[in-house]
């Protein structure tokens, strides 16, 4: 078994926290992991990555190479594009459709969708209307996370009990909240895939 | 038993605690600044005691450390490659002193220079100063050298260097921990004059490090990080370094590479292996993460012998870090067509945040220099370098810690009136202070913006040894009173900040200006925090 998932966003968007999620299940299900991020001088507003992989045998590279990713969960629609040379043949295309504009020339958001659209394997909504729904807007990390659980080889209830965990601290509503949103992205995603 | 997912800077930072280290000095720099946070945050580490300080600068952490070595405990630096040149000195005359209680300088790199000005190799600090160097392939392997580190260190009394890149640090996995050690008692080195490096004790003193070198040779020849691995293609026989041999590994599913191969994570360069492999091989393939130096020292300056490759026959690339797709090219195995980013993707570089207070410092500058014109504000580092770009385009220089002062004053020196410096409250305290002093002294006809956001920003929000202090420090190198002024950052004060900065570029001789208002960052972070406390307290 091997997951090699690029995750990606813009500085403060949350992919550190899918990374913490999916990292925790990897750990609970004896998988090898390796999970490289990016600090310091890009996380003010620029363009960030993860590459994170799991596998069932030992894990050489802390990168993905090009082409072999299985793929891309971005929270972010012009950052799931800018990934592309890693994503693999066969491999899907999860995203937020939601943009982060602070940039002055942000593309139109239809020709970005178009581009989305281009991929064959692909899953695209507004996981920010749909956190929002629920009750916050800063899950759409986790909707996204959610849309993307149908295509990890890890089990989704391991996926719940890492949102349990590491949401513990901040109380039972927000983890209350997250679960929903964890589910709504996997019923998104479903849907979309037939 | 139980595996901890560390990053490769923390792993260091959990090594250090096991290891019986007393103590952390530091000051953060990106990649390296993951380790001394993770001991100040930890209970276990500050249960045990251990010392974990942000220094004002790396110099006066590598002494701290030092001094804890005299003392006879175990203790650690951690600094950016960068932040080895303000720690040159102690590091280079620290191998002569030699340690006590062992002493370990981590040093992370940073190839393709993601968060640095430059992409220099401490592999050639560490040559240099002709200590071992150890270099973790993996986040196990930062945990364990950790443990070598501080027995290497106590076992020649020599101080060890860590060498890691940017990849290794901020990536994690898997690590298992050993048994924890005891720490130190306090021990006087049995020498009392080994520390005092007087001519004639730092001879004997230098002469002690050149006999340990056949010592540190055996122990890279027989070092179990340092491996050799047959291959029956001996066409080709490689040399992999550190991180690089991740990448060698990656171009093989089943992880054994067909060609002989030499793995390194301590140096000095292991002779025995590589002896082997070049007898053994047709020639000689080198990756290293960094500066081509391994490659370099087997070339030899006549490269008489066998053929050997990397990055200076541009086999690989001469600058930036490695990748599997990058390794597996030099390895001759076809790279896949790639999917290319679509042309509308724009860039996206970092920024200033929202409510950032230096972003009315700098729209004021910017108004108050229009009478000047462009080219005169030398600037320093920190995320106040950010307004190089537009939409401020503010500087004109970002050179090391402290220089915007210093070459504000030799720009006056030679004419230019007025010439600026805008520095941040940290990296003014770093090294700012001694330039300044150079100004007063000198009569220089300078102004100094001081952007006091009371923390360290660009790397987390440390806090800054300037807290405080800024207008004392000031006053006490002489700087005028009334040619003090601070200003708070907000868009309704600009008319007025506007025309102070106007007033003391207009003022011939030092005048230092502080912009003061808080990191937007570290108060919410604060804010949530309060909210949090009084949520709980409420409940």
């Amino acid at each position: 078994m091997k997951n090699d998932i690029i995750l990606a966003g813009v500085g403060g968007q949350g992919i550190l926290s899918i990374a913490a999620i999916i990292g925790y299940a990897a750990v609970q299900s004896n998988l090898y992991l390796k999970q490289a991020e990016v600090h310091g001088m890009s996380q003010r507003g620029g363009d960030v990555q993860s590459h994170l992989r799991l596998s069932s045998k030992e894990i050489s590279s802390d990168l993905i190479p090009f082409g072999k990713a299985d793929m891309i969960i971005s929270v972010e629609p012009m950052e799931s594009l800018r990934y592309l040379p890693y994503l693999s043949e066969n491999g899907w295309l999860i995203t937020n459709t939601e943009p982060f504009v602070n940039i002055p020339d942000y593309p139109p958001l239809q020709k970005v969708m178009d581009e989305i659209k281009k991929c064959p394997r692909h899953v695209a909504f507004d996981a920010g209307k749909v956190a929002e729904e629920l009750g916050s807007k800063k899950a759409a990390n986790v909707v996204i996370l959610g849309a993307a659980s149908p295509f990890l080889d890890i089990p989704f209830s391991l996926l719940e009990d890492a949102v349990s965990f590491l949401f513990g601290k901040k109380g039972e509503d927000l983890v209350n909240m997250n679960l929903d949103a964890l589910r709504a992205g996997r019923e998104l995603a479903n849907e979309q895939m037939h | 038993m139980h595996k901890l997912l560390l990053l490769g800077d923390e792993a260091i930072a959990q090594a250090g605690i096991d290891a019986g280290m007393s103590g952390i000095f530091a000051y953060p720099g990106t990649p390296s600044t993951e380790i001394t946070q993770y001991v100040r945050d930890s209970h276990e580490a500050s249960k045990k005691g251990i010392v974990a300080t942000w220094t004002a600068n790396e110099k006066t952490a590598a002494e701290a450390a030092l001094g804890m070595s005299y003392a006879g405990k175990r203790s650690m630096t951690c600094m950016k490659h960068v932040g080895l040149n303000v720690a040159a000195d102690v590091f280079l005359n620290a191998s002569i002193t030699g340690a006590n209680g062992g002493l370990i300088f981590v040093v992370a790199d940073d190839p393709s220079m993601h968060s640095s000005q430059n992409e220099q190799d401490s592999r050639v600090y560490g040559k240099f100063a002709m200590i071992p160097i150890l270099e973790p392939s993996n986040q196990q392997e930062a945990y364990d050298m950790v443990h070598l580190g501080f027995d290497l260190s106590e076992k020649y009394r020599t101080p060890v260097m860590i060498r890691i890149t940017t990849r290794l640090a901020h990536s994690r996995s898997g690590v298992i921990r050993k048994e924890a050690k005891a720490q130190n008692q306090v021990r006087l080195p049995e020498n009392l004059r080994q520390f005092v490096l007087l001519p004639a004790i730092a001879r004997k003193q230098y002469q002690d490090l050149l006999n340990l070198q056949p010592d540190f040779q055996r122990d890279s020849d027989q070092s179990p990080f340092n491996t050799y691995t047959d291959g029956k293609d001996n066409g080709i026989g490689i040399v992999a370094c550190g991180l690089a041999y991740n990448y060698l590994m990656e171009n093989y599913p089943d992880r054994t590479p067909p060609h002989p191969v030499v793995k390194i994570s301590q140096y000095p360069l292991p002779e025995n292996h590589l002896q082997k492999l070049y007898d053994s091989c047709n020639e000689i393939l080198v990756l290293e993460e960094g500066y081509p130096v391994v490659e370099e020292m087997l070339k030899g300056f006549f490269n008489s012998g066998k053929k050997i490759s990397g990055r200076l026959d541009g086999s690989l690339p001469r600058t930036g870090e490695l990748n599997p797709n990058i390794v597996g090219k030099a390895l001759g195995f076809p790279q896949p067509e790639l999917a290319t980013i679509p042309e509308l993707v724009a860039k996206r570089p970092p920024s200033l945040c929202k409510g950032c207070s230096h972003i009315d410092s700098f729209i004021g500058l910017n108004e108050a220099m229009e009478d000047y014109g462009k080219g005169r504000v030398f600037s320093d580092i920190g995320c106040y370098t950010l307004s190089a770009l537009p939409p401020y385009e503010s500087i004109n220089t970002c050179v090391d810690m402290g220089a915007s002062i210093t070459m504000a004053k030799g720009a006056a020196d030679a004419g230019l009136a007025p010439a600026i410096a805008v520095i941040g409250d940290s990296t003014f305290t770093h090294s700012g202070i001694t330039g300044l002093l150079d100004a007063v002294n000198d009569k220089a006809n300078i102004t100094v913006i001081i952007l006091d956001n009371a923390t360290t920003g660009m790397t987390g929000g440390q806090p800054s040894s300037a807290f405080g202090k800024i207008e004392d420090i000031c006053r006490g190198i002489g700087v005028e009173e009334e040619h003090i002024r601070v200003i708070k950052p907000l868009k309704k004060n600009h008319e007025e900040n506007t025309r102070i900065m106007k007033e003391e570029l207009a003022y011939e001789g030092v005048s230092v200006i502080i912009p003061r208002r808080e990191c937007i960052q570290t108060l919410n972070k604060r804010m949530r925090q309060k909210f949090k406390e009084k949520a709980a307290s409420t409940k």
